[in-house]
């Protein structure tokens, strides 16, 4: 893949505030597809975040519970098997009964935009497609985590 | 967390450095310097088959136009599967759901809102009869993408034939059963390597004596491709898996060349042309030279690399979708030339969701252009003998070579996630220029319309498999599953004991559960770095 190409310069890399937010990147579901939710949790490790990857295979009990102990600020869930309708509205649910209102739900995979629409209308924030740049997920958790813990 | 431990071979800084590594030095003539054509190439359909595994290749027979596809219930799928036929595809290719290749009945709870999402839902004897209803199944020839329930969907596959009046001896086709790449890259597993080896053995025996015609492991670098792997890593990777299928049979007791003719390979095909051309050229040859020298296998046909190819899902992007026609079409482009036997064209919208069927007769003709129209199947390897060709070749080779001697234990997984990471910076620091993406970008995208998979079929499904349940013979159910669980536990092939089960309609999911008690289940580390 790739020639390299001619534009050499390096973007500056998006900063994390000095409190470290601590970001849990989660796989529910069945789904095998870890290669963007890896790329993500290395991205937002290397923008300074706090990372806890879950792992594959996690049920949305599973994850709120991971969310927890670990004192999340966000959980980051990536989907790719089309089970997302199912799976937010599962997760976010569990939060809801936890009272984890300042916990940020937001994620990312194949998600077509009217399912995003009608997801984000339930509560749950930004949802990330492919080619989506890793740098417009450090800023988007830089604006929204401070909002949400004061 | 903690900073990457070795890694990514440390000379190599960014992505850039990864994939000049194969690409020859001067690029000119000089390249090939010592190069022996007569040993290096030979002819077409002779070792060491660099130049193809057949003599006549396109000339005799055009490659068999393979698309994947599944969604939704047997009944849904079925009609995809005639719709294709019907505009000239040549061979089936099942996509299963995520329960099915994870070995859930659509009723587990684990399988809530996955059920018909990513593929075809086949739990029972009957959803297989249904998926073929109406395709003769002694006249097509049929790909499976399943993996840790391999024997089991081979069990109802083997079934539903025989209850459309067909033998196994007459079957043809191939079931993935690559449970090597599963726990390297496409991460769908139920059992730990060890009994998952076993199963494996187990079929390649089964299939030795039972189904002649069938391709019993189709071992794939697809997925460690997609994954994010070089085209490097994806050639010596996948090679290597193929020698560890090779060890194990041996190690069960079956002569080589019994099973080796019946192993097929599975590649990517992504945007970097020439450098899949290579790849392809070098996997035949490496592949050879092991057979025969390392292994000692006899029989020319243990020793031709013969594979599928599709291309890369990954190189598709949401962003302005109808670029991907134009990316498939170099990509598949790539695959012919490379020599493949199959291909599956990705469809334009599937960085959005599985495809519609507009979507997949674009990708469907893109193969008929370039079978038709281009003037391909002219000359079998038309680009041998071009030095940047050849010399990629030779260095695909070298490369794959070095790799071979320093694997180990979980360094693909590592390999490939920092591959991973390290082309996504060179995407978002514009070194690669992706259309549409990073350059290009359309202000207001326009959207296209998708397929949808309606809630109504996980209900159907899931009330079909109840009365099923219901109706069937609990006694005889429960010795099948006692029969199966004995196998397991012992040394018998399992898979005799499987094909009684499904007969008298035991389901996936049943199967799965009695493997698990002596087999155990694998769970991964969460490490993503």
């Amino acid at each position: 893949m790739g020639s390299p190409m001619a534009a050499k310069k390096k973007a500056a890399p998006a900063k994390a505030p000095a409190r470290k937010y601590r970001i849990l990147v989660a796989k529910p579901g069945l789904d095998g597809h870890d290669r963007g939710a890896k790329v993500v949790a290395a991205a937002l490790r290397d923008a300074g975040f706090e990372v806890i990857y879950t792992g594959l295979h996690q049920t949305s009990e599973m994850i709120v519970n991971a969310a927890l102990q670990e004192d999340a600020d966000s959980i980051c869930v990536s989907i790719l098997s089309g089970a997302h309708m199912t799976l937010f509205p599962e997760i976010l649910g569990l939060m809801k009964k936890r009272k984890m209102k300042n916990v940020l739900l937001c994620g990312g995979g194949v998600i077509p935009p009217e399912d995003i629409a009608a997801l984000n209308k339930k509560g749950v924030g930004r949802l990330f497609g492919p080619g989506t740049d890793t740098r417009e997920i450090v800023t988007y958790l830089n604006e929204a985590l401070p909002k949400l813990r004061g | 967390m903690s900073k990457p431990n070795g890694g990514f071979e440390k000379s190599l800084k960014t992505w850039e450095d990864a994939v000049s590594k194969v690409k020859p030095e001067k690029r000119s003539a000089s390249d090939l310097k010592a190069w022996d054509p007569a040993k290096e190439l030979g002819e077409p359909g002779a070792y060491p088959f660099t130049r193809g595994p057949y003599e006549n290749m396109y000339r005799g027979r055009l490659w068999t136009m393979r698309m994947f596809s599944g969604f939704g219930t047997a009944r849904d799928t079925n009609e995809r599967f005639k719709y294709l036929l019907e505009h000239g595809q040549t061979g089936l290719s099942i996509a299963f759901d995520m329960p099915t290749l994870m070995g859930y009945d659509s009723d587990h709870a684990r399988s809530r809102g996955e059920v018909g999402r990513e593929g075809v839902a086949v739990c029972s004897l009957q959803n297989m009869q249904t998926l073929f209803d109406g395709i003769p199944m002694a006249d097509v020839s049929t790909s499976m993408t399943i993996n840790p329930t391999a024997c089991i969907l081979l069990a109802f596959y083997v079934a539903c034939a025989e209850r459309q009046g067909v033998k196994s001896d007459r079957l043809r086709g191939t079931i993935q059963n690559d449970m090597l790449k599963e726990y390297i890259a496409q991460k769908e597993w139920v059992y730990p390597p060890l009994p998952s080896m076993r199963i494996i053995t187990d079929m390649m025996a089964f299939c030795a004596e039972h189904v002649p015609k069938w391709n019993t492991i189709s071992i794939s670098g697809y997925h460690i491709r997609e994954a994010g792997s070089t085209a490097l890593q994806e050639l010596a990777f996948t090679l290597m898996d193929g020698f560890t299928y090779v060890e194990y049979g041996v190690k069960a007791g079956i002569p080589v060349d019994d099973f080796a003719p019946r192993l097929s390979f599975f590649f990517n095909s992504h945007m970097d042309f020439f450098e899949e051309i290579a790849k392809f050229r070098a996997a035949r040859r490496i592949w050879a030279r092991h057979m025969r020298e390392r292994y000692g296998a006899k029989n020319p046909d243990s020793w031709r690399l013969r594979f599928h190819t599709q291309t890369a899902g990954c190189s598709l992007t949401a962003q302005q979708p109808e670029n991907n026609i134009v990316r498939t079409a170099i990509e598949a482009l790539a695959g012919v030339l490379g020599g493949t036997q199959s291909l599956h064209t990705n469809s334009m919208d599937e960085a959005l969701a599985l495809p519609t069927e507009h979507a997949v007769k674009i990708a469907l003709r893109t193969q008929q252009i370039l079978a038709h129209e281009a003037g391909l199947t002219d000359a079998i390897d038309p680009l041998a003998g071009s030095y940047f060709i050849e010399a990629m070749t030779n260095k695909m080779e070298e490369e794959a070579e070095k790799i071979f001697k320093t694997i180990e234990k979980g360094y693909p997984q590592r390999e490939i996630a920092r591959a991973a990471y390290e082309f996504q910076k060179a995407v978002e620091e514009k070194r690669y220029v992706n259309v549409g993406v990073n350059e290009y970008v359309d202000p207001k995208p326009k959207l296209i319309p998708l397929l949808k998979v309606d809630a109504r079929v996980e209900r159907d499904q899931v009330a079909e498999l109840k009365k099923l349940k219901r109706r069937r013979d609990a006694g005889a159910v429960k010795r099948a599953l006692e029969e199966v669980g004995k196998a397991a536990r012992g040394t018998a092939n399992l898979m005799p004991p499987i094909l009684a089960a499904v007969k008298v309609d035991v389901t996936l999911g049943e199967i799965v559960e009695e493997l698990k008690k002596p087999f155990g289940e694998w769970r991964e580390p969460p490490i993503y770095w």
